[in-house]
């Protein structure tokens, strides 16, 4: 009997269909492109503001006097005035440097400035960016080596008219 | 002379395996980099920027994210609702956390809020969420460690 050979090299070669797997990966690749969006990180400053309600809420003697951020804003929503503990101050950044001159740094074990308290007050106008600077001001800094130090994390709102009203 | 017989047609396949490395590194890069947090965002809010705004170091236990559009108006579900008419929406979520056996102290609110709307809106909605038990606040800002536009500079 005589045995034939299929190929003149004698050995059949098996090719894999690539179209259907291209196609799906291209695909994907596509779906992953459209639905690509670049977001900038996000952070949250947090806030405990239960509503008042003097017969429960635990009278803590604080550390340091209070202390209150005004904001006043003009007509078109702009900052146009800014008074630490009713002194004036030209920008945010000066806010910041009189906490930390009336606060100080936190020394090494104790539990910071936790129990300093800042009351914000704002006019109902103002631009929200305005508010979220001022709680930057008066919530930390940074060192030379960009680590963020604490400094007020107990802020009140103060509780600004509506124009309407 | 002899003139060429028979041409072979020849099929020259290319070599598909670079490609296919590539496009299989370029899903892997789009498929790390997806971000699938974006359903708590609206396109709707810009949020104000800060360099002092941390993301948190564990997921809220119980966030209920409300935006506030640059008109004073709030979104909840993707949908705008006056700041007086929260009360019904935030009593379902009130409902939910019965019904999971927490309360409304476990819950965070997290407020959005356009960088240009009025911050007496804001505090209209803190109001509205004190009223209904809520104690819990989280202002979100978009992360910009380079600016330092508030802070004192570093010595």
């Amino acid at each position: 009997m005589k045995i034939r050979h299929s190929t003149s090299s004698g050995q059949d070669k098996i090719e894999l269909e690539m179209t259907p797997m291209i196609d799906i990966v291209f695909q994907l690749l596509i779906f992953f492109i459209m639905t690509f969006k670049i977001v900038s990180m996000e952070g949250d400053f947090n806030i405990k503001m239960p509503q008042a309600s003097p017969s429960t809420v635990q009278q803590i003697e604080p550390d340091f006097p209070p202390m209150s951020l005004n904001l006043t804003a003009d007509q078109d929503g702009m900052i146009a005035r800014i008074q630490l503990n009713n002194d004036p101050m030209p920008s945010f950044p000066d806010v910041n440097r009189r906490i930390i001159e009336l606060i100080g740094p936190p020394t090494p074990g104790s539990d910071g400035e936790a129990n300093a308290e800042m009351e914000l007050k704002f006019d109902f106008n103002l631009r929200y960016e305005y508010v979220i600077g001022a709680i930057t001001a008066v919530s930390g800094y940074k060192d030379g080596q960009g680590n963020v130090i604490k400094l007020i994390e107990k802020i009140r709102f103060n509780t600004p008219e509506s124009p309407e009203e | 002379m002899r003139l060429a017989g028979k041409k072979k047609t020849e099929v020259h396949e290319g070599d598909l395996t670079p490609m296919i490395d590539m496009t299989f590194q370029l899903i892997a890069f789009f498929m790390v980099l997806i971000n699938f947090t974006q359903s708590e965002q609206d396109q709707r809010v810009q949020l104000p920027d800060s360099s002092l705004a941390r993301p948190a170091e564990k997921p809220l236990d119980h966030p209920i994210i409300i935006h506030i559009a640059e008109d004073g108006e709030a979104i909840y579900s993707g949908q705008k609702v006056p700041i007086a008419d929260l009360g019904p929406h935030l009593q379902k979520e009130i409902y939910a956390l019965e019904f999971s056996g927490d309360g409304q102290e476990s819950a965070t609110i997290v407020l959005r809020a356009h960088r240009h709307c009025q911050a007496g809106r804001v505090q209209e909605v803190i109001q509205k969420c004190q009223e209904m038990g809520f104690e819990n606040f989280a202002l979100r800002a978009t992360e910009n460690v380079q600016s330092t536009k508030y802070l004192t500079q570093p010595n």
